[in-house]
């Protein structure tokens, strides 16, 4: 009977193999989702014994801090309430995560990725998390808002250096304590805009880079040239002769910049925009989930490849066409030709503090591109300073300090009189970008401009 | 060196896991724990001592082997009882002496196993009764469904425990007159070996039982055990694995009637299918998905004794039966993967003993009773760890020597003394295999 017994043991052995096989499926290769699994509770109770870090301002003002809960658990509280709540995010049982508490989720609930960390892993998850001290400043974030007031918009401002980002406003705003009621749509990242004029900057870039054109070429104002197969106007309908590529941007000649785009060609143009970060997810410290990327988009709302036959790039290079462009991806633009052509990765993070007050991390300035020349930039921000100075960005002006710019008034509804209001500048500190969406009336010069002047000056401009 | 010397050596491990782990527990909650708790090693300690000095002098050439694996399972339930419940760590404690003693009592009142073989149809009547005790009205209990529990005044206990044991005891005598007429009388029709139906009668009875077993406790699990007993006794005795086959297919198609008609089985067998099914995640299938949540969160080395999250901070369980039924779970999320593989080999070492004892053993009675226990031991650990790891559907029965449970402790407490009977004499000195030199 032994033989039989030999069996039974091995087919004991065959289950009992089972047993550790399926034991280890759950914990390990199958862990992850189960943890993902939204029935799964345990995650979310475990991270309410974390005590999070605490985010600030670059001034050091409380953006998000900790309220103790019962049974040593925290929730967490929002002293700087709607002002912040697009950058900063919340973090919510049942809405789950979004904006900075979402991006440095890790750093904030005490995960480090370092040799070091991963050690004190082994001896017990930490329960207290590390601060963030973010960019972003106060004065200019309430200067935003009281500019836009309670229409639709966006403001970004970014230093001009660093891409560190200084203002990131978007109406609608909420009540990040009050997850369950938000609207957490962020114009500023999501938010996708004909561009209007602003965009000419983006075709006066691969212009003058190209080589093709300088400030001082002479090019045509005429009014109604065709483009595309269809006649194209001026604003106003106003013919401006011969003039050179200056005064052209100056008084946002249309039928100038469309012809200049039709000389370039597509895939020039397309260059350009590539290297100002079109067509790609802005490549910001925020989740990919709560930013577009810009470009012309296709009738279903897909991105078009910028040399498809469906472009026409004469209308594009002007801001109109299929091209839908975010207040972040504008405020980019501002900042690579404040910059002297590199365009920077924007920053919402500048330092990650233990809770010892030791810096663990200070992420730095990251370049992203070079988009131009030096020459290129500092020819185009002469003639973006000629639009502030006496062209149609005159609202702008600062005292003491001067300001480049560019406006924009993208037509929505021409029968209507409705327009989506731009205007992009820069010192040489800080970029803007200023958005006000479907105005009844009204220019990018006289509405968005002193918007993004009132930020500028709330900057120390 | 002696194999009693050899047993009070293998203790050492079982002592140190038990301090180790009553340390690491302190250590986590030293402010709501009193340190009386280090004391209770102590006390175990002297227990598992004084079981060791028992053997010594009724069973002196016992397997050496079999009672500190036991105490290491003992050990390691106490433990994380004892982290889930100080209240119920004390009271597995009093079980585990009440435990040792009917261990002693069943060593001196059996010390010659042939009593069994007499009273084999009593014990079978027994061990039927036991099973159906929980159905009669007015002491039987129902617990999620199924009727494992019996409750007289404020006494409960599972008869079903004894009954795996009482059951096993009658194949193993039953077995031992029939099987040369069951392998011999029986004719191949159609390649297929069918043993005279005279002998099979009785064992047509088992599987009838096991079948009104599914109706009437309404387990899979705990049928399955006996079943998987019965087939395994019934191989090793004929060495036939035809009728093996046949048993298993009857058992199929009988669990198959009964998972799509009695609806209590048929809904176990729907929630282990898909557990997170919203219909039920929250309600019958939260246990299942709780038990896979909370293993999750072990990963490799387990989030550390004491540090798993048993309870919501409202107090709804995260863990439900984490005493009983989902200990494994516990285990898993507390100790990782790492020390539920421990605890699996654990098992898989005292069921190779056992194996081991009844290929040691010169009479067949003592060869299909340690077979016999050993295997529905294994079947027990399957099917509980299985359920829990939704391996199979999940059952409740319990972890033998780690769940929390006085019938439990009780019932394998006389199914480690009846192995260790068998293995005594197996290993006599003298004996036939004391003379090939074989220890």
């Amino acid at each position: 009977m032994n033989a039989p017994i030999a069996r039974l043991f091995a087919l004991v052995l065959v289950l009992f193999g089972a047993l550790a096989f399926a034991s280890s499926w759950w914990t390990v290769f199958g862990a992850e989702d189960l943890r993902d699994n939204p029935n799964n509770r345990r995650v979310l109770f475990e991270e309410q014994r974390i005590k999070r870090g605490i985010i600030r301002a670059a001034d050091g003002q409380v953006l998000a801090a900790n309220r103790a809960l019962s049974g040593e658990r925290y929730e967490r509280r929002y002293p700087a309430g709607e002002l912040f709540s697009h950058p900063v995010g919340f973090t919510s049982l049942d809405r789950g995560r979004i904006g900075i508490e979402d991006f440095y989720n890790d750093p904030l609930t005490g995960r480090r990725s370092d040799p070091i960390g991963a050690l004190e892993r082994l001896l017990g998850p930490r329960d207290v998390g590390d601060d963030l001290r973010t960019t972003l400043s106060p004065e200019a974030q309430e200067a935003a808002y009281d500019g836009i007031g309670d229409r639709p918009g966006a403001v970004v401002a970014l230093d001009v250096e660093t891409g560190a980002v200084r203002a990131l406003a978007a109406t609608p705003t909420y009540d990040p304590s009050d997850p369950a009621n938000a609207e957490t749509f962020n114009r500023a990242t999501q938010g996708r805009f004909p561009p209007g004029s602003t965009f000419k900057t983006v075709t006066a870039t691969a212009a003058l880079d190209s080589g093709r054109y300088e400030p001082g070429s002479q090019v045509s104002g005429e009014n109604g040239k065709v483009i595309s197969g269809t006649p194209l106007n001026n604003f106003g309908d106003e013919d401006f002769g011969q003039i050179d590529l200056t005064t052209a941007l100056t008084n946002s000649v249309n039928t100038v910049w469309a012809e200049v785009a039709e000389e370039l060609g597509k895939d020039t143009m397309a260059e350009y925009m590539r290297k100002f970060g079109f067509y790609d997810d802005p490549p910001m410290d925020y989740p990919d989930e709560q930013m577009v990327p810009s470009g012309e988009y296709g009738p279903r709302g897909r991105l078009l490849s910028p040399t498809s036959g469906q472009i026409d790039v004469g209308r594009m290079a002007i801001g109109q066409d299929k091209l839908l462009v975010t207040p972040l991806q504008m405020a980019t633009v501002a900042q690579t030709i404040a910059n002297g052509g590199v365009r920077m990765e924007p920053r919402l993070v500048e330092k990650i503090v233990d809770p010892d007050g030791r810096t663990i991390d200070e992420p730095l300035p990251e370049e992203a591109e070079r988009v131009m020349s030096g020459e290129s930039a500092a020819a185009l921000g002469d003639m973006m300073r000629n639009v502030v100075r006496e062209g149609t960005g005159t609202a702008a002006a600062l005292e003491g300090v001067e300001v480049a710019g560019k406006t924009g008034t993208a037509e929505i509804d021409i029968d209507a009189g409705i327009n989506t209001l731009w205007f992009i500048g820069f010192t040489d500190r800080v970029a803007v970008a200023a958005v006000v969406e479907r105005q009844q009336g009204g220019f990018g010069g006289t509405v968005a401009a002193p918007i993004a002047k009132a930020v500028l000056e709330a900057l120390g401009e | 060196m002696s194999a009693r010397n050899r047993e009070l050596m293998a203790l050492v491990p079982a002592s140190l896991l038990l301090t180790a782990g009553f340390a690491a527990i302190f250590i986590q909650e030293s402010e709501v724990l009193s340190d009386i708790s280090l004391t209770y090693g102590a006390w175990f300690l002297g227990l598992c001592f004084a079981g060791h000095l028992f053997l010594r002098f009724t069973l002196p050439h016992a397997d050496p082997y079999m009672f500190p694996l036991v105490a290491v399972l003992a050990c390691f339930g106490l433990v994380v009882i004892y982290r889930i419940d100080e209240d119920l760590a004390r009271q597995q404690a009093t079980w585990f002496v009440a435990g040792l003693l009917l261990f002693a009592l069943t060593i001196l009142l059996l010390r010659d196993l042939r009593v069994l073989e007499r009273y084999r149809y009593t014990i079978a009547l027994a061990g039927l009764v036991l099973l159906f005790l929980p159905r009669v009205p007015g002491i039987g209990q129902q617990v999620n469904g199924a009727y494992l529990g019996v409750g007289i005044g404020p006494i409960s206990f599972q008869p079903a425990e004894f009954g795996k044991i009482a059951i096993i005891v009658f194949l193993a005598a039953y077995l031992r007159d029939t099987r040369q007429v069951l392998v011999q009388g029986s004719r191949r029709v159609l390649f297929v070996t069918i043993p005279p139906l005279k002998h099979f009668g009785p064992l047509l009875v088992v599987w009838g039982a096991a079948m009104l077993m599914l109706v009437f406790i309404r387990d899979l699990g705990s049928s399955l055990m006996y079943f998987g007993g019965f087939l395994a006794l019934l191989y090793v005795a004929t060495n036939r694995l035809s009728f093996v086959t046949i048993g298993m297919a009857m058992f199929a198609v009988g669990a198959w009637f009964f998972a799509s008609t009695v609806s209590h089985v048929e809904e176990r067998v729907r929630i282990w299918r898909d557990p997170f099914d919203p219909a039920w995640v929250e309600r019958e299938g939260y246990q299942i998905a709780q038990s896979l949540f909370a293993q999750a969160d072990g990963g490799l080395f387990g989030t550390g004794l004491g540090a798993s999250l048993l309870r919501s901070p409202d107090g709804t369980s995260l863990i439900p039966a984490p005493h009983t039924d989902l200990i494994y779970a516990v285990i898993t999320s507390e100790l990782g993967l790492v020390g539920a593989c421990g605890l699996i080999l654990v098992y898989m070492l005292l069921v190779e003993r056992g194996f081991r004892t009844a290929m040691l053993a010169s009479d067949s009675f003592s060869k299909l009773l340690a077979a016999g226990l050993s295997a529905v031991f294994a079947l027990q650990v399957f099917v509980i760890v299985g359920g829990v790891t939704k391996v199979i559907p999940l059952t409740g029965v319990t972890l033998p020597f780690v769940s929390y449970g006085g019938s439990s402790i009780l019932a394998n407490f006389v199914l480690l003394a009846l192995l260790l009977l068998v293995s005594d004499r197996a290993r006599r000195p003298g004996g036939a295999i004391g003379r090939r030199g074989l220890r």
